[in-house]
This record gives structure tokens, C-alpha cells and sequence, in this order.
């Protein structure tokens, strides 16, 4: 079992546009109304930045700063966990499209926009934090895979440590290939200790069973992304206390229980 | 920190297949560089190319994950008695204990890439095109697990050219936090037309052989390798090292260049002496990133100087397997435990004419002496840092 503290919390998703407005959905309190995300860039960016930024940047920033402000990023000094599936589909599009002519081509935002690493690095840059980050990859299971491994740096280094889940669709024609339904992302600022911002404690075990599902059609949405497995966790989180298992490696579940601090 | 024992490790690169390849490479002073042959790239350029690997096809369980990176990575862990060490290391600790951990760049995209290049007149992929079990990074982490019939934590870590470095630091913290009781940690890239063509688009690829630290370095020198290391909370009979101590950072500067000043490096390296208990005058050579950029190999001789001043002797090893990317962590941390091992410190090869600016000692020929620690070096863009030190098995750092 591995205990920690969630401190803050953002969301972005199509209907879901940020954790205010995302809890009442989750709670049933209102319609969930899935427009068409519009990726505008992060205020956190500076503005030199913000115009070259990918989407992938744009949605885990944007998810990244309702969960941190620019000055609480730069007072608390978290480490980072980026994890997603896919990184940037577009960016992979637009540079398998480029490295398919006669000769092949590439460019050079692209390329240094293609690497997984890229919303982390764009992070540390907009807030100045020179603390490491850390960007993974586990297929359907990235959240819970995320999810755990912050939780085990937080444990470790004693330190807040801030997990920022995404993925987005592809375009054709790898969509044909690998079909993610709309993009999703989710930030949690997670630390060692109980404080006076802490919103919930967290219990981590692994577990086996069913996995938790959503009602439609919210349900839709965690199934169509793997970051949006991390719905059910939203769900208890907006009704303040609850347990939920989710999907992890080798058919293994990973179970969170969480208890209200507030 | 309490360190972690390196029960054993295996390596493929353009040096050869197994430690042992590797190591009479090091001595002989034998680069494993050769002009590019891969088409359809046609770039003026030499790279670190592994051989063979047409003649490794997966097995046919297997057969989905079927792609060049899957290939190397399964040729490393054929070699050295390493899937043999797992085996034991199952036995010990059980297969849901152990964790998988993985860095690499780019996984299998050149499947993609060269899928992109066969798409019908409709604009269609091939049929028998298997994005997800090849391009997709965790398909390489995926394979490993199934490979080494491993069930602990398992993920593909991916920061550019420091990914198979930050393996270690994440194994360390899993176990910290009981997650698990021993990692395979390891890191394999291989050659694509992304990395190619996408540091040829920042004019970062030399056309020669790259010259680490030299005067007139241009650019790098694209390699492919594959490596593995098992950690464990306590030796074995027949540990070959330690890792001491780790380190990260982030620039927090530029997407694609270094701090001028390496503020980022000085930041990782004083991370890893201080986990380790250590002081700069307790290391005996530092691996370098060394790329043979301009600006990388000036801001970390910036940084050496700053955190050892200018008498620990220094080389990069890119020079005989060409930059690994997100197989340079391991392959340089496998460089080094051979260095304690076999008591070498490695010239930096293709080093003409060492630029006069620099301050820190590097080393233009060989030595062969006593190792007792060695730090290692690998930076990647988005400005991820990460050191590591190394020691032998009956290092004692801590008081």
C-alpha cells in the first residue's frame, strides 16, 4: 500500500474544460456537452514559445496549470511525470509525411517538437524549474502506470512530484491503425505530506477484478483514450471519497481508495 | 543513497555483439563507425551500424512486435548469459517483483516511416502495417516483459538522449518505495530516417567520423545499440558493480540547444555526488556525453570544470559507437562498469586537435590503471539531464 496527497487537480477534455467544470459533470450535476476541443496555448508559455507549441504541449500544459499556478510552480519546485501513450500524433504524421518524399525531409521544429520529452521540456522552460522531469510511455496503461510511479517518487524523494497524463488522436491514416477518439489529459499534484491544501489522501495497492467503468457517455471517452482511464479517479474525486480499480499491466489492477482532507 | 548492485549487464552496438567485443574495441582503440549505408537515406555521414540484424527474426509468438529496434533488443539479451541471469533473478525475487524499465527515442518508427512510403493510391497503409506492437513506444518495454516473462512495473521511458540513463534512477525509486525488489533496466535505439534526417535539419550530423572535443568537431555521429543491466538491493555471487549515485536536472533553457554555461549538467553532476556521498576528487574518470556538437561539448566541458575543476581526466566514447540516443545511457554506463572492471580509462577517439578552449582533462591517449569510480554523462533535448555514478562490487561509499 502506498499513501500520498492530492493537492490539486486539472482536466482538459472535450466538455470538460477545466476540474471545476468537469467535477459537476462527474457528479451528474451537469450534461456533459462534448464539443470539439479547441487546443488554444497554455498562459504559461511564454509567448515566444507559444505560437511553435504542438498540441501535445498545449493539452498537458493546459492540464498542468489548473493544477499549478505559475508562482506555486515556481515556490513549490515540483519534479514532473509526463506520461502518454502516443506523445504527439500530428507531429508523427507530419514528419512520417515529410520523410516519405524523394528524398526524405524533415524540419527542424518538428523533429525537436517529436521527441516524448517535448510538453516536459516546454514545462521546465515556462516555469523556470530546473527540477527533473521524467516522460514515459505504457500503452493503455499509461495513467495507472504514471499514477504509480509518481506516487512511488513522491514516497522515495520525500518531494511533490506533479503527473501529467495525455494522448490525442491520430490523423489519417494512422487513425486506421491506432484510433483514440478525442484527446484528454489530466494533471495531479501529488505530495508526501497531509497540508492545508491537501484535497484528498490516496491509497495505492494492486489488485485484481473488474476494472471500474463510467456511464455513458463518459464512458465513451475512457475507453477511446488512455488517458482518459483516469476518469473513474476524477469521478471519486468529485464526490469527495470512493474507491475505483483500474486498468494496469498483466492484467493486474491498480486499486486507489480515496479519503477527503477538506 | 544506498546503492543498487549490478548483478549483470550485455550490450550490442556497432562495436560488436556481447561485453567482451565491446571491450577489445576499447582497448584496440577501434572505432565501430562506418558511412551510412540504409536506404532510402542518403546522407553523407557515418554512423554506428549494427550488422545482422536481417538475419534476426523474432520468434513467431512473438512475430507481431516484429521491427529493427524489437530485433536489438533481443540480440543484446541473447548475449552474455544474460537471459540466463534473469532466469536466476526470477527465481530469487519472482517475476511480479522485478521491474522493466526501458529508455529509447524513437521505438520502431522506421516501420512507420517506411509504411508512410507504401501508403496505396488512396492513402492507405499497408495492410500488414502493426503500428501498435512496433512504432509505439511501450511496445518496446511490452516485448522485454514477454521476452524475460517479467511482470513487475514496467514502462519505456523516453527524454530523448538521456532515457536509458534516467532507468537507473527510476529503478532506484521503485524499490525505494517497495514497489518492486530487483529492475532490468536497459535502453535500445536504431537507426531510422527520423533521427537521421531530423538532426540533419538542425545541422547536427557530421559528414566525417564525429570528433569528440576537437577543435574542428562538427556534429554528430548516429549510432544504433541495445543494452541491459539487472539492479538489485543486495550482491550476488558474481556482481559485477554498483551504482552509487544518480542525478537529474532540467535545463530549463532551450528545446534543442544546451545552457551555454552547462548550468543544467553542473546541476545533475552535484545531484549524483551528493546522493552518492561522494566529492568530485573521489571520481576517477568522467564518461562524457561528448556528441561532437559545438555547443554541447563546450557547455559540458563548462560544467566539468565548474563541479571538478580541470584534473579528473574526461573522454566521450561516442567516437567508437557513434551517439546511441536513448540507448546512449546504458551503453556509456556499461562503458563504465568495464572501465572499473578492466581497470581502462578510454582515449577520446578521432580527437585531432583538442579545442583550446577547453579547460577540463581530456584524454587523448589510453590509460590503463586502476578505476575505482566512474560518472557518466547523457544529456537530451527538452534540456532532461542525468549523471550517474558507478563503482566497483566492494565499493564502500557511505561512511
Amino acid at each position: 500500500m502506498t499513501t500520498l496527497y492530492l493537492d490539486n487537480l486539472g482536466v482538459v477534455a472535450p466538455g470538460l474544460s477545466d476540474w471545476p467544470g468537469a467535477a459537476k459533470v462527474l457528479r451528474g450535476e451537469a450534461d456533459h456537452l462534448a464539443e470539439p476541443l479547441k487546443l488554444t496555448a497554455p498562459e504559461l508559455l511564454p509567448a515566444t514559445e507559444r505560437r511553435r507549441s504542438s498540441d501535445s504541449t498545449r493539452l498537458a500544459l493546459r492540464a498542468a496549470e489548473q493544477a499549478l499556478s505559475l508562482e506555486a510552480a515556481q515556490r513549490l519546485q515540483p519534479a514532473a511525470v509526463f506520461s502518454s501513450a502516443y506523445g504527439d500524433p500530428t507531429i508523427t504524421h507530419k514528419l512520417c509525411e515529410l520523410l516519405s518524399g524523394t528524398p526524405p525531409m524533415a524540419s527542424p521544429t518538428l523533429f525537436h517538437n517529436s521527441v516524448h520529452n517535448a510538453p516536459a521540456g516546454y514545462w521546465s522552460i515556462a516555469t523556470a524549474n530546473p527540477m527533473t522531469t521524467t516522460s514515459i510511455a505504457a500503452g493503455d496503461e499509461s495513467f495507472a502506470t504514471g499514477l504509480l510511479y509518481a506516487a512511488a517518487q513522491v514516497v522515495a524523494e520525500q518531494r511533490p512530484v506533479l503527473l501529467i497524463s495525455y494522448d490525442l488522436p491520430y490523423p489519417k491514416p494512422l487513425s486506421e491503425k491506432c484510433e483514440v477518439s478525442a484527446p484528454f489529459a489530466s494533471a495531479l499534484l501529488l505530495s508526501h505530506q497531509a497540508s492545508a491544501q491537501s484535497i484528498a489522501q490516496l491509497s495505492l495497492s494492486l489488485d485484481k477484478g473488474p476494472e471500474t467503468i463510467m456511464d455513458l457517455p463518459l464512458e465513451s471517452l475512457r475507453r477511446g483514450n488512455p488517458a482518459a482511464r483516469a476518469l473513474p479517479l476524477l469521478a471519486i474525486l468529485a464526490s469527495a471519497s470512493g474507491e475505483c480499480l483500474l486498468p494496469y499491466l498483466a492484467e493486474q489492477r491498480l486499486h486507489i481508495t480515496v479519503t477527503p482532507c477538506r | 543513497m544506498k546503492p543498487l548492485h549490478i548483478s549483470a549487464y550485455t550490450t550490442v552496438s556497432a562495436l560488436g555483439r556481447g561485453n567482451a567485443a565491446m571491450l577489445e574495441a576499447l582497448r584496440a582503440g577501434k572505432s565501430g563507425l562506418q558511412p551510412l549505408h540504409f536506404p532510402p537515406a542518403e546522407l553523407k555521414t557515418y554512423v554506428g551500424f549494427v550488422e545482422g540484424l536481417e538475419h534476426e527474426p523474432l520468434p513467431e509468438e512473438l512475430a507481431a512486435f516484429e521491427c529493427r529496434n524489437n530485433r536489438l533488443a533481443r540480440l543484446a539479451l541473447r548475449q552474455d548469459d544474460f537471459e540466463q541471469q534473469v532466469a536466476a533473478l526470477r527465481e530469487r525475487h519472482g517475476a511480479s517483483r522485478v521491474a522493466v524499465l526501458i529508455g529509447t527515442s524513437t521505438s520502431g518508427i522506421l516501420n512507420t516511416e517506411l509504411a508512410f512510403r507504401r501508403r496505396n493510391e488512396a492513402g492507405e497503409l499497408p495492410v500488414e502495417f502493426d503500428f501498435v506492437h512496433s512504432h509505439q513506444l511501450s511496445s518496446l518495454v511490452d516485448f522485454v516483459r514477454r521476452l524475460l516473462q517479467l511482470q513487475g512495473p514496467g514502462f519505456t521511458v523516453s527524454t530523448a538522449c538521456s532515457s536509458s540513463a534516467k532507468v537507473f534512477a527510476d529503478a532506484w525509486r521503485l524499490m525505494a518505495a517497495g514497489l518492486c525488489d530487483a529492475a532490468v533496466v536497459g535502453g535500445v535505439d536504431s537507426l531510422c530516417l527520423t533521427t537521421l534526417y531530423g538532426f540533419n535539419s538542425l545541422e547536427l550530423v557530421s559528414a566525417e567520423p564525429c570528433r569528440p572535443a576537437d577543435s574542428q568537431r562538427n556534429g554528430i555521429s548516429i549510432g544504433e545499440a541495445a543494452g541491459f543491466a539487472i539492479l538489485e538491493r543486495e550482491p550476488v555471487e558474481g556482481s559485477r558493480g554498483q551504482l552509487l549515485g544518480f542525478g537529474e536536472s532540467s535545463d530549463a533553457y532551450h528545446m534543442s540547444t544546451p545552457h551555454p554555461d552547462g548550468l543544467g549538467a553542473v546541476e545533475a553532476m552535484q545531484a549524483a555526488l551528493a546522493r552518492a556521498g561522494l566529492a568530485s576528487s573521489d571520481i576517477d574518470y568522467i564518461n562524457l556525453h561528448g556528441t561532437a556538437t559545438p555547443s554541447n561539448d563546450r557547455s559540458e566541458d563548462r560544467a566539468i570544470t565548474t563541479v571538478f575543476g580541470t584534473n579528473t581526466p574526461c573522454s566521450s566514447t561516442k567516437g567508437w559507437t557513434g551517439h546511441t540516443l536513448g540507448a546512449a545511457g546504458i551503453t556509456e554506463a556499461i562503458i563504465a562498469m568495464q572501465c572499473i572492471e578492466h581497470g581502462l580509462m578510454p582515449a577520446s577517439l578521432n580527437t585531432r586537435q583538442l579545442d583550446p578552449d577547453f579547460g577540463s582533462t581530456i584524454l587523448l591517449e589510453q590509460r590503463e590503471t586502476t578505476v575505482n569510480r566512474v560518472l557518466s554523462n547523457s544529456f537530451g533535448f527538452g534540456g532532461s539531464n542525468c549523471s550517474l555514478i558507478f563503482g566497483g562490487r566492494n565499493d564502500h561509499p557511505l561512511p
